[in-house]
């Protein structure tokens, strides 16, 4: 096998040496990274393959909690991948410049988790075997259904996002790569769909980059109000309120960031990228993300004082195990070091620094995580009628290893898709929309 | 009889080709004197098949076949002209659990997840604890069959709501949806699942790993003209059972009148507003006619 140590590469500018660099060079550390992720997801293969042959049965989801960790990882999955459409739409049409380079990964992030819930939502299925009859017998008044169609709809758009942003790039691939493997030089040959810088194709591509700008942020509404809706349209304490829209989807777009910082915080440091993703950039993420966490804040302020004023029924119990019973020390967590503490401590520009903002951000994503569980299970623990005469092990909910090795798993997915998708492709652009354009005129000028 | 190693395959073909209906002209009689209530012995019944031979057949094996006679597809369509309902005396019950016991039986549970609970209600702390034997309350607006993405779960015009597990996905949004608890689910592989019956969701036997299952007011019963199996086990004739249309309802011993039951012992249904409106109705639990007690004296004494 030939080696590749990027010898015989030459770059014409600083710019594209600093962002091609890691295409056509593979640490050890990658590969370390690469293994490591693929022992957890072997490890997740086996917890299924015993979900297949035993059924459910090992999970410790039961008759009363018949949710569990995979649609609370699920619903996790689905709000992270709104941070596509807050940097390629929001932002964008905002016309925050300091945000475009940080579109690419986003969209990653996006594609990969929006591929992620759709796999997790297939695991928790009783029989994945009749996945098909979805479509086969579909009734579309069944929110599951409207989810169907969103989720497929985002997952396009968001797929369609990423590929316009990185095809300038995937030409300079093309052109400007050599010292790289066939499969690779034919990979950016065909993803290139021969761009060539061509005005008539530059102005093809702004147009439909501001289409689907405009398009996806709807859907991007739209798929996170409609898995709220998978319990809002259901009875239970917690899920019966018409506060939940709003509230899962603002929850979405701060954990989405949260995880944009951790990806900026990784791709500075691991593909050295300082100059690229300045502590500028970390600094309004900063100020992004105390932004939208008030938001949610102010959503999870209506979500739990109504209901804890009144404290109704089976919804007051509810509140009572959440503030005060079992899951007090998991709410208070999230709350408080997922939400409240992150706002504070984020108010102050030190801490908005790369390291401070990317420990901050990973609370506030084991955060949204468990936030997620608690919006999931408790409420099913609370059924109008009481739990009695069942089985003891029907009463609580305490997730197997089966559930943990999945869910872990579906991290390592997640972590793999980005991961590669990094490797294969530019992750900046490389050549600035600007300087594309004033080539395409130099390049009319010359004929 | 659980785990049934299979049949000699000239009677199982016997069996096969009853159910296709060729010789259900000859054999009506018998099947009907056969009660699926009753324990299954080894009495055997003389039967015509279609090539004009006489075979002695189990009567075991007459109570498999009357349970698969209802295809999913008709399974769909309800009995014509009827509207079934239930109608739950609160002031008889006594926890015996027979209900609960026979219901286990025939859809063949593990006591750990019933079809039925009787649940200790008390609805204050000054007023007294009493029993609520608790089904499916069939919905006439039944929220778990507009959450089924694939309509698995269906209302029939006989107003019963079914399941049919050769279709169920297992995405459990219908349990999540209901507010009364009704559905169960089969976590693992259904104990002793006899894989010589075919399945109809009319009798939920045998069901399927990884779908849904709930009271179906035995359907398989009520197309025989007889009545479920939790009423006519009940020793304290709690359970009313009945049809809307004819206005009228049976406990096994005295056959009353809806309307005039309802109205003379200010019938309810449970939590009204949630606007479901369930097919099974209670009488409030006044002049109780047994003392309460605890869940382990009610058992130990039944």
């Amino acid at each position: 096998m030939r080696k590749y140590n990027g010898n015989l590469q030459k770059f014409e500018t600083r710019r594209e040496k600093d962002l091609l660099g890691h295409l056509i060079t593979t640490s050890l550390k990658y590969k370390v990274w690469i293994a490591f992720l693929l022992l957890i997801i072997a490890f997740g293969m086996f917890g299924y393959y015993r979900q297949i042959k035993y059924g459910l049965i090992v999970t410790a989801m039961r008759d009363y909690t018949s949710w569990g960790i995979y649609i609370s990882n699920f619903v996790f999955f689905v709000a992270i991948s709104l941070v596509g459409s807050l940097f390629s739409s929001i932002l964008k049409l905002n016309k925050n410049e300091w945000a475009r380079p940080l579109t690419r990964v986003s969209e990653i992030i996006a594609v990969a988790a929006i591929i992620c819930a759709a796999v997790i939502i297939i695991v928790d299925m009783g029989r994945p075997d009749r996945f098909f009859y979805v479509i086969k017998y579909l009734r579309i008044q069944s929110p599951i259904i409207w989810d169907v169609i969103i989720i497929s709809t985002y997952l396009v758009i968001s797929f369609l996002l990423l590929f316009i942003s990185v095809l300038p790039d995937l030409a300079l691939c093309r052109d400007r790569l050599i010292e790289i493997p066939k499969w690779k030089k034919r990979l950016y040959r065909i993803t290139a769909i021969n761009w060539n810088n061509d005005p008539k194709q530059m102005a093809m591509l702004k147009k439909v980059s501001t289409i689907l700008a405009i398009s996806v942020l709807p859907v991007a509404f739209a798929i996170h109000t409609i898995t709220s809706w998978l319990f809002a349209t259901t009875w239970r304490p917690g899920w019966d309120s018409t506060n939940l829209g709003p509230y899962f989807v603002s929850g979405a777009f701060m954990a989405g960031a949260a995880v944009i910082i951790v990806a900026m915080y990784f791709m500075r440091t691991e593909l050295k990228l300082k100059a690229y993703i300045t502590e500028s950039h970390f600094d309004k993420m900063g100020k992004l993300l105390v932004l939208l966490s008030l938001v949610y804040l102010y959503f999870n302020i209506n979500e739990y004082l109504g209901p804890a004023f009144k404290m109704v029924g089976v919804e007051g119990e509810h509140i009572t195990e959440l503030f005060v019973g079992k899951y007090a020390p998991m709410y208070w967590f999230v709350q408080l070091g997922g939400l409240i503490l992150p706002i504070i401590l984020l108010t102050f520009k030190n801490l908005r620094k790369p390291i401070p903002i990317a420990i901050i951000s990973i609370f506030v994503i084991l955060g949204a995580w468990f936030k997620r569980f608690l919006i999931v299970i408790p409420s099913l623990q609370h059924p109008y009628l009481p739990i009695q005469g069942v089985d003891e092990s029907y009463l609580h909910y305490n997730p197997t290893w089966e559930e943990w090795a999945i869910t872990l798993s579906s991290f390592a997915w997640l972590l793999l898709i980005i991961t590669v998708l990094i490797k294969l492709f530019p992750i900046i652009p490389v050549q600035k929309a600007e300087n594309i354009s004033k080539k395409a005129v130099e390049k009319i000028l010359q004929q | 009889m659980g785990n049934k190693k299979p049949q000699p395959a000239s009677r199982r073909e016997f069996l096969k080709n009853l159910s296709s209906g060729s010789a259900l002209a000859v054999s009506g009689m018998a099947l009907y004197s056969v009660s699926s209530c009753k324990p299954s012995s080894e009495e055997k019944t003389t039967l015509l098949t279609t090539d004009g031979k006489l075979v002695e057949v189990p009567n075991s094996e007459i109570e498999m076949l009357e349970m698969q006679s209802v295809s999913p597809e008709e399974s769909r369509k309800g009995i014509p002209g009827k509207k079934f309902v239930m109608v739950v005396d609160l002031a008889k019950c006594k926890n015996a659990r027979k209900c609960v016991e026979v219901c286990d039986k025939h859809h063949n549970l593990t006591p750990d997840r019933p079809y039925i609970k009787v649940l200790e209600m008390r609805d204050n702390e000054k007023s007294a604890p009493y029993w609520m034997p608790k089904k499916c309350f069939q919905c006439d607006n039944p929220p778990c069959v507009k959450v089924c993405p694939v309509g698995a779960t269906y209302k029939r015009t006989d107003g019963i709501v079914l399941i049919d597990n050769e279709r169920c996905i297992g995405c459990r949004f219908c349990m999540a949806a209901c507010p009364y608890s009704s559905r169960v689910f089969n976590w693992g592989q259904p104990p002793n699942v006899d894989q010589e019956i075919a399945y109809s969701p009319e009798t939920s036997v045998p069901s399927k790993i990884g779908t849904v299952g709930k009271c179906d007011f035995c359907p398989d019963m009520l197309r025989k003209d007889k009545l479920p199996h939790c009423v006519t086990s009940c020793p304290n004739g709690v359970i009313y059972f009945g049809d809307e249309i004819e206005d009228t309802v049976t406990n096994g011993e005295e056959t009353v009148r809806l309307s005039t039951l309802l109205k003379d012992k200010a019938g309810y249904r449970y939590m009204e507003e949630l606007g479901t409106k369930p097919r099974v109705y209670y009488l409030p639990p006044v002049n109780r006619m047994f003392p309460f007690e605890n869940e382990v004296q009610g058992n130990s004494e039944s």
